[in-house]
């Protein structure tokens, strides 16, 4: 589905990537880890093309090359970024159906319906303008609008900042709710525990380069892991229990 | 100055002030959409009044010819970018050779004002896309000042081509056919009816467009949010040509509409952009509904401004801006860097 190979980006130093590879099946989430400032979101933006990038970046087997960021939704590429990017003055939605871009004029493009079943606060608040909504919603209406794409890759960028952790725990039952339908999911996280807990593989990212890569389980279990991002010094039962 | 003067000034005010919000109107979706400024929008009230008149003269319009070679312009500049598709070559290449075969055939043959108001539109509001796909398209991601200036460049250029495709004498067109109607003491001329009317209509459809179609919807979401604009796959390029080509649309129907009001030469459109670009600064070239009302006082302001002091008449409709400029700046501090 999606695969990155030797990919750089050089961006004003901080939060640079260097040299990094994985790939992501369909029907599989696949999160990257990593402290503030690793790279983690510049990565993503380079593989939506919001940044250029040197490396490969296939997806469905095409090369990507430098493709303007509507030629990668069109393709079946969607980014929810890390701040959300909504349209703000504009009504939740007109920003769903604005999601459905891509899509315009086919017979079996998501329904707004689809996405009210599957967030029922956004539903409620249809008529409010995005603007106006509480971080959980807005988290939720980035997500919606990402959907109404319906992409066959969901890239998804710190989905829990700022939020509670029961929106959380919903939101990232919604994302393993999403697998089953076979979409490709690259969960970008801070949140190393609840990204490793939904996720098949997880891959480390620190200072722009892949350090540690796995299955979500090992990962979990691994000592750096938890010494590094599930708190020092504590034991391992405590915080994975 | 009695009450029948007064009238008629404000009638004068009214009418311009129609054509001005209507400019107004487009240089903020442009600028809103692309952020670009658009100074050439004056152009093509000229292109459009001169392009008519010559059609209701029964004469061939240069101006198709001009469209014909930025349609090839446009088509090489896809080409060079290697972004060539059938769809790219019927609209920059079929459609002017079309519009050309139609006005060589229509011309001598005088149809009548409908079909020259709309055969004007098809050869002047095309130019607008072209444009866009051959200077601004490859600038879409510079900054505001970049894009100004390249808009000063496409201006200066317009205003040089139109002396060479419609030589320097001014033209008037024939008005459209309307009764012209009394006001108690006040004639109204056909030609205000049409232009309020047309003006008001416009504004109606432009408002049902944005509100109730998606590529409405698509250009207001890369006015709020371009880059949540191209998350979802609105093409920068896309509604950069959806918001030229109607900014080409509106500039060239006001062309039309003014043709028979005044003499119109290749140069006299910038003033009156200029005067729409006041409008849609009062209106902080981000709002629909005050750029119109300010279209409407700046329209008033000058004809007032006329009969009082008609030699300072231009400096008192500009100097206006300044009071506006220093209020919004002490309101709203100084203006955000776009990101």
């Amino acid at each position: 589905m999606l695969e990155v190979a030797n990919l750089s980006v050089a961006y004003g130093g901080i939060g640079a990537v260097h040299d990094v590879s994985f790939r992501v099946a369909p029907g599989r989430i696949v999160t990257i880890i990593g402290p503030n400032g690793a790279g983690k979101s510049t990565l993503l933006n380079a593989i939506m093309g919001v940044l250029p990038g040197r490396g490969t970046v296939r997806f469905q087997g095409t090369d990507l090359g430098a493709r303007p960021i509507e030629d990668r939704v069109r393709a079946g590429m969607s980014l929810v970024p890390e701040k959300r990017e909504l349209f703000g003055t504009m009504t939740v939605q007109d920003n769903l159906r604005l999601g459905g871009f891509r899509l315009r004029g086919q017979p079996d493009a998501p329904s707004l319906d689809t996405i009210y079943a599957l967030f029922p606060r956004l539903a409620e608040r249809s008529r409010q303008r995005a603007g106006t909504l509480s971080g959980g919603e807005r988290q939720m209406l980035a997500m919606g609008r990402a959907l109404m794409a319906r992409p066959s890759l969901l890239m998804l960028d710190e989905p829990s900042l700022g939020l509670a952790p029961r929106i959380v725990q919903d939101i990232f039952a919604t994302i393993a709710r999403l697998r089953e339908t076979g979409t490709a999911i690259l969960l970008v996280e801070q949140n190393a525990r609840a990204a490793l807990r939904i996720a098949d593989e997880g891959h480390v990212l620190e200072m722009g380069a892949i350090t540690l890569s796995g299955d979500s389980a090992a990962l979990e279990a691994d000592g750096r892991i938890v010494e590094m991002y599930l708190g020092q010094g504590r034991s391992k039962e405590a915080l994975l229990s | 100055m009695d009450s029948t003067i007064g009238l008629i000034l404000v009638q004068d005010g009214v009418i311009n002030g129609a054509i001005y919000a209507l400019l107004a109107l487009s240089l903020v979706l442009v600028f809103t959409v692309t952020r670009v400024i658009f100074i050439p929008q004056g152009e093509f009230v000229a292109y459009g009044a001169l392009t008519y008149a010559a059609l209701d003269n029964g004469q061939l319009p240069g101006s198709v010819w001009l469209l014909c070679g930025l349609g090839v312009a446009a088509a090489l500049a896809g080409l060079w970018r290697r972004q060539v598709s059938a769809r790219l070559l019927a609209l920059t290449l079929a459609l002017p050779a079309l519009v050309l075969a139609v006005a060589i055939w229509a011309a001598p043959r005088r149809l009548g004002v409908a079909f020259d108001a709309a055969l004007t539109l098809a050869i002047v509001a095309p130019m607008a896309p072209y444009l866009y796909r051959i200077g601004f398209q490859p600038l879409a991601e510079a900054s505001v000042l970049v894009l100004l200036i390249a808009a000063v460049g496409v201006h200066l250029a317009m205003v040089g081509l139109g002396l060479v495709f419609f030589g320097p004498e001014g033209w008037r067109a024939t008005a459209l056919p309307a009764p012209s109607l009394a006001l108690g003491d006040l004639p109204v001329p056909g030609q205000a009816l049409w232009i309020v009317g047309l003006a008001i209509a416009l504004m109606l459809a432009l408002f049902a467009f944005f509100e109730l179609t998606l590529f409405g919807r698509a250009l207001r979401a890369t006015a709020v949010n371009r880059l949540g604009a191209r998350l979802v796959g609105i093409g920068t390029a896309q509604s950069g040509l959806i918001a030229f080509a109607i900014a080409g649309a509106i500039g060239a129907l006001s062309g039309i509409l003014i043709a028979p009001l005044t003499t119109v030469y290749y140069d006299s459109g910038f003033l009156v952009g200029l005067k729409g670009f006041t409008a849609a600064i009062i209106g902080g070239m981000a709002a629909y509904p005050p750029a119109v009302l300010a279209a409407l006082a700046v329209g008033l302001l000058e004809s007032f401004a006329s009969f009082w002091a008609s030699a300072f008449k231009e400096v008192i409709v500009f100097t206006a801006i300044i009071p506006v400029l220093l209020w919004r700046s002490l309101r709203h501090g100084p203006a955000e860097e776009e990101e």
